[in-house]
């Protein structure tokens, strides 16, 4: 086991697949000689060559456009997209083509691509540079979703992604890349080395896709999140002296319903909470599918807490991220009522 | 120059009621483009992009340092590829007219181009297909039948009733599958060239797009990477003058060839008589030559004429004159083939007339055989519940669900 923060663990990752698969290679925007503007794929080209970590043109389309290519043709490519606020360009190759491209095919063609790209705020990053559009690409059939809430999920999820036949797109939450924010930014930073899961292994190991964890066990009421938020959420929690069920969706394409509907008919409460919008948002799929599993089991309504259906505001940043307060907020309404 | 500015609409030379006029064109005589070795620089041939290779010439000869030297025999081989494509293309659209399938979309007039690309590619040489490319599923081995059937979504479809008709793929021919959106082909074709160099292998990739779709992101992304990583591909542009209803100045074409998108990025780029099957062949098979040998891309503009409809779903006398294609210039493929044949003393009007006959019985023997599979009619019918399968490479809990949903709701 070594102490690794979550672009470490990334980057583990990514080096231990490329030992045991001679077929990967990763290609984006600065990922090569520089390694990457988060480091995560720091070091790999002089270890495997230019062949196989290719920096790429700014052209997300055709970074994903020519991933699909090479997949088709024997490779696993990951493919980094830089930004999330940036793959919108790649959206059509991802929706039309690599989403669909087994089933239009009957299996003849598929092609094992892996998008790695960071998402979220809470970095001073804008509109631009925040956004978490996980919503819309699990509304893709065809689409493998993840987001890793730690170091340790998201080494074992990243492998698995890549030895995955089926496409991958793999969110991760930038402003966790260096420790287990709690959504208090006047708090100082918080590392890795301070939480369980930023113990790693430092070979092969997987976490396996399609599978939700329960982070902390209790009885008052669940909260179903992913992400950055599942530690907000601990900590929002704990603020409100609640015995909080949290459960990391990790996966949530396809989705373990069963760990989520298990915690919910255990607690009878639920709150949803994922930093992205509200509207059309995760959250409703998720609140849809508990009504449907639990809904003789729940005592309150489901409360949904998300981001705000505006754009991510530079100036006004803690107040449009779902953080302790507003969690906290959602936590006292689940448990007053019904 | 005017005085001021302006916003130009571009306008094709006839709409209908008006009298053809292809003076636009820029048309070079057979036999005078010279052949520059397959390592020469980019900067030496420029004027490729907008000459026009050509080898047959009006008097039906082959001419100049282009012509392949194709014996005849390989010749009237070609000549019935490209007159079955023909003859399955009317099949399949009366079939459409008479409601027995829901669409279809012909190659008339441009039949040369995959028959000729067909046959200066290896077969380890990968294709990504436009869809209008059915003449190369043939060439390549796919059976009249199962392309019928695709098309009949029936028992024996290839896609299993998942894609609408013509979006075939063949795998074992190393054709990749059609999709409806446009262009979206070219960067996979690059994507797979640059794998193919990454591991070391000398086949090269194609692909196929039309001169409307050069428009689309996806065309620059392709041309883009081909160009940065030197990718072993031959990137087809079809100038076939029109995208539906719109010529191709509204691609961009007015001013300069499409041949000429690749120069500003250093990728030769070769304007080739489209109708000419010993042109595209030579073209084909120089840049085939030049990737395999590290020269990296080239794009070629096939100057061509869309003969038919868009597809089963427009009416050209609704936006351009209806003897347009009989005025083109460069005529009809099939027509200069056999001519050239006849010329060389090595065919003939009534061998061409037993060789048609021939081939519609074929088409024909091959149209009841896909029927007996099933029509859009008559049984036998597909498993509507095979609908939820390769979604994902295994099936997830929730889509299990839903084909169980699915059988109770519908039987």
């Amino acid at each position: 086991m070594a102490q690794m923060n979550m672009i470490e663990a990334i980057r583990s990752g990514l080096d231990v697949t490329m030992e045991r698969h001679s077929n990967v290679v990763v290609l984006g925007e600065d990922v090569g000689y520089f390694g990457g503007v988060f480091r995560c794929t720091d070091g790999l080209q002089r270890k495997y060559g230019e062949h196989r970590v290719i920096d790429a043109p700014i052209a997300e389309g055709g970074i994903i456009g020519t991933a699909i290519g090479m997949g088709v043709n024997g490779l696993r490519p990951v493919a980094e997209i830089q930004f999330a606020d940036y793959i919108y360009p790649g959206f059509d190759q991802v929706v039309s083509e690599l989403a669909r491209l087994r089933y239009r095919t009957c299996g003849d063609y598929f092609s094992p691509v892996t998008i790695r790209t960071p998402c979220g705020g809470g970095i001073r990053g804008g509109q631009t540079h925040s956004q978490s559009p996980e919503g819309i690409f699990t509304h893709v059939t065809g689409i493998t979703t993840v987001m890793p809430s730690n170091p340790y999920d998201a080494k074992g999820l990243l492998i698995s992604a890549i030895e995955s036949d089926d496409p991958v797109v793999f969110f991760e939450p930038k402003r966790i890349y260096n420790g287990p924010f709690d959504g208090d930014p006047d708090k100082p930073a918080v590392p890795w080395t301070t939480h369980p899961k930023g113990e790693v292994p430092e070979g092969y190991y997987t976490v396996p896709l399609g599978s939700a964890e329960v982070v902390e066990a209790g009885q008052d009421l669940t909260i179903i999140t992913y992400g950055t938020l599942v530690h907000v959420a601990q900590a929002a929690a704990r603020l409100v002296g609640v015995d909080a069920e949290i459960v990391d969706v990790r996966t949530l394409v396809p989705l373990d319903v069963t760990t989520l509907a298990d915690s919910v008919r255990k607690t009878g409460r639920c709150l949803i909470a994922h930093e992205a919008t509200r509207f059309s948002g995760f959250g409703a799929e998720l609140a849809a599918t508990i009504q449907e599993e639990c809904f003789y089991h729940l005592e309150a309504p489901i409360e949904r807490v998300a981001g705000w259906d505006t754009p991510y505001p530079h100036a006004f940043e803690w107040q449009y991220f779902p953080g302790q307060k507003r969690i906290a907020a959602g936590i006292r309404k689940a448990m007053e009522a019904g | 120059m005017a005085t001021k500015s302006r916003l130009h609409i571009p306008h094709p030379s006839a709409r209908p009621g008006d009298t053809p006029d292809f003076s636009y064109l820029n048309l070079s005589p057979a036999g005078a483009v010279e052949k520059p070795p397959v390592d020469a620089r980019t900067r030496d041939i420029e004027h490729l992009s907008v000459d026009l290779v050509r080898v047959l010439d009006d008097d039906h000869q082959a001419k100049g340092p282009w012509n392949p030297g194709i014996d005849a025999a390989a010749l009237q081989i070609a000549l019935r590829w490209m007159l079955l494509t023909r003859v399955f293309d009317e099949r399949m659209w009366q079939t459409q007219r008479q409601g027995r399938i829901s669409f279809y979309l012909q190659s008339l007039g441009e039949e040369a181009i995959s028959v000729a690309q067909g046959m200066a590619l290896r077969p380890g040489d990968m294709c990504f297909p436009s869809y209008r490319n059915q003449g190369l599923f043939l060439y390549r081995g796919t059976k009249l039948v199962d392309m019928m059937c695709q098309c009949l979504s029936n028992t024996r479809d290839m896609c299993k009733g998942r894609q609408m008709p013509i979006m075939y793929h063949n795998r074992r021919a190393n054709i990749f599958s059609i999709s409806g959106n446009l262009g979206t082909q070219y960067p996979h074709a690059v994507g797979w060239a640059m794998a193919a160099a990454i591991k070391g292998e000398d086949h090269v990739a194609t692909s196929w797009l039309g001169d409307g779709a050069t428009a689309e992101a996806d065309f620059h992304y392709a041309l883009t990477f081909a160009a940065v990583y030197q990718a072993p591909v031959i990137l087809n542009v079809v100038n076939n003058q029109w995208a539906i209803s719109t010529f191709q100045g509204f691609a961009g074409g007015e001013r300069r060839p499409f041949a000429a998108r690749g120069v500003g990025l250093g990728i030769p780029g070769i304007r080739v008589d489209g109708n000419d099957l010993l042109a595209v062949y030579a073209v084909t098979l120089w840049a085939a030559e030049r990737a395999r040998r590290g020269g990296g891309p080239t794009l070629i503009e096939q100057v061509t004429y869309r003969g038919g409809a868009h597809s089963t779903s427009d009416d050209p006398s609704k936006y351009r004159p209806k003897d347009e294609w009989a005025a083109f210039p460069l005529g009809d493929p099939i027509e200069r083939l056999k001519q050239h044949l006849i010329a060389e003393g090595r065919w003939s009007d009534e061998k061409h007339k037993n060789l048609e006959k021939e081939l519609r019985d074929e088409v024909l023997a091959a149209w009841k055989e896909a029927q007996r599979s099933g029509t859009m009619t008559e049984g036998p019918f597909l498993d509507p519940s095979t609908m939820f399968d390769d979604v994902f490479a295994e099936t997830p809990a929730h889509l299990e669900a839903q084909r169980r949903q699915m059988l109770e709701v519908e039987g």
